[in-house]
């Protein structure tokens, strides 16, 4: 067991620091996001009434297209490199390396957004309820954002313009986890109790944890065979 | 007569209605270098892919110490080194950091072991320098000071003198010959001319469907 968790550590580690060492990869998302949000007063409404009814849906939208911009990368990299290869030949369960990227992946986009979600809930005139709320959705939904989109990711290796087959994938399959995220936020809105909705979102999450990486080895494999 | 680590039975591969290879038998024994031949496109990166197990898109068997690899895939794995054409070496990590993350998931080697093995490919004062600042010759040899560290019994190296120096290819040639000699088995293609006594050659592209 310890091999396998010295593997996975190491996977985490060599994603981590080659991201930090080139982070335009890693401040797209990030501004995106931002953009997004900051459009929305401009392009729409600025009124007060509007930003705090839509604001919840406009960050989760954001969020979720900001994760889907940047999954493309998730192993295209390693897949040029060889790194990919190497990766299937560890004599470790692949599917474990494939959750140590995906988590790697969603520590370097999806908390990220988490950490900017308050500052630009604030902007769009959120309560402070519905900040926490909407954080704690972000905190559960985007690591499902990455696991689903590992799976997507994995698929479309082998295309050469894979981003608009990606995009076509995985859309229908983040529609369940934008629809609790959002309807969550607006029932905290409401005043009315959420503990079931975000217990349904944890249900997601341990669906995509369990499941994803079993999918995403299998696909990386087929991928790979084609090489 | 000891028993062959890797055994290659009737192996049939197509690749856009080219036949690379049909009914290739051929195996692998402990203390021999097999080299694969062939012109370009012939084949030969597929072939080393398919014994590696990366491509499962062929007929035939591949077995492992005499039984079905897909059933023993851990005990495969950890005792095969691969290395092809492309090295997996992440340009934004130092050689150093590129041969820690390589080696994780086979055994603890301290950094010690590890920076040992870069000064032996040539590689001294260089350990912290990011690899997309080294040459495509000294990336290919942080892929290379895997060898040195490596007890795998069975190297499977595609092209592995490509973008080599000279006296790199020397020092190479001698790693492979004293591995063979310690009883290790090594598959290889190269368009460089090997030499290695007692050295098998595997000849793929010699047109019988032309």
């Amino acid at each position: 067991m310890t091999s396998e968790l010295g593997a996975m550590k190491a996977v985490i580690l060599r994603d981590l620091k080659s991201a930090v060492r080139q982070p335009s990869d890693l401040l797209n998302p990030l501004l995106f996001f931002v953009l997004v949000v900051m459009l929305f007063p401009l392009g729409v409404s600025p009124e007060v009434e509007f930003l705090r009814q839509a604001g919840g849906g406009i960050l989760w939208v954001a969020a979720l297209l900001s994760v889907l911009l940047s999954l493309d990368h998730l192993f295209r990299h390693d897949f040029d490199d060889g790194t990919l290869e190497q990766l299937v030949l560890q004599p470790q369960p692949l599917f474990l390396l494939v959750l140590a990227k995906t988590l790697a992946h969603w520590l370097l986009t999806g908390l990220p957004l988490v950490v900017l979600t308050p500052l630009l809930a604030v902007m769009v005139h959120l309560d402070g309820n519905s900040i926490r709320v909407l954080c704690l959705t972000l905190l559960i939904g985007t690591p499902v954002l990455s696991l689903i989109g590992s799976i997507g990711a994995a698929l479309t290796l082998g295309l050469r313009s894979a981003g608009v087959l990606l995009s076509l994938m995985i859309i229908p399959l983040y529609i369940p986890v934008l629809i609790f995220g959002t309807g969550t936020v607006m029932a905290a809105a409401d005043g009315t109790p959420v503990a079931g909705q975000l217990a349904l979102m944890g249900a997601c999450l341990v669906l995509a944890l369990t499941l994803a990486p079993f999918a995403s080895a299998a696909a990386l494999r087929i991928s790979l065979s084609n090489g | 007569m000891s028993e062959p680590l890797l055994q290659a039975v009737n192996l049939h591969c197509e690749r856009d209605d080219r036949t690379l290879f049909r009914d290739l038998s051929f195996s692998i024994l402990p203390g021999t270098l097999i080299r694969v031949e062939g012109p370009n496109g012939s084949g030969k990166t597929t072939l080393l892919r398919v014994l590696a197990g990366l491509n499962d898109n062929v007929e035939g068997d591949v077995l492992w110490r005499g039984q079905h690899r897909r059933h023993q895939r851990e005990a495969f794995l950890q005792n095969t080194l691969y290395i092809g054409h492309r090295p997996g070496i992440k340009a934004m990590l130092t050689p150093l950091e590129n041969l820690q993350a390589l080696t994780a998931g086979r055994g603890q080697l301290s950094d010690q072991v590890l920076i040992q093995a870069l000064k032996g490919t040539g590689l001294a004062g260089f350990e912290g320098v990011p690899c997309r600042r080294l040459s495509a010759g000294q990336q290919r040899r942080v892929a290379l000071a895997r060898l040195l560290v490596s007890d795998e019994p069975l190297w499977i190296l595609d092209e592995i003198f490509t973008a080599i120096d000279a006296q790199g290819v020397e020092a190479l040639e001698r790693l492979l010959m004293t591995r063979v000699a310690e009883g290790g088995s090594v598959i290889v293609t190269t368009h460089h001319d090997l030499q290695v006594p007692n050295m098998q050659r595997i000849q793929l592209g010699v047109g019988d469907d032309v």
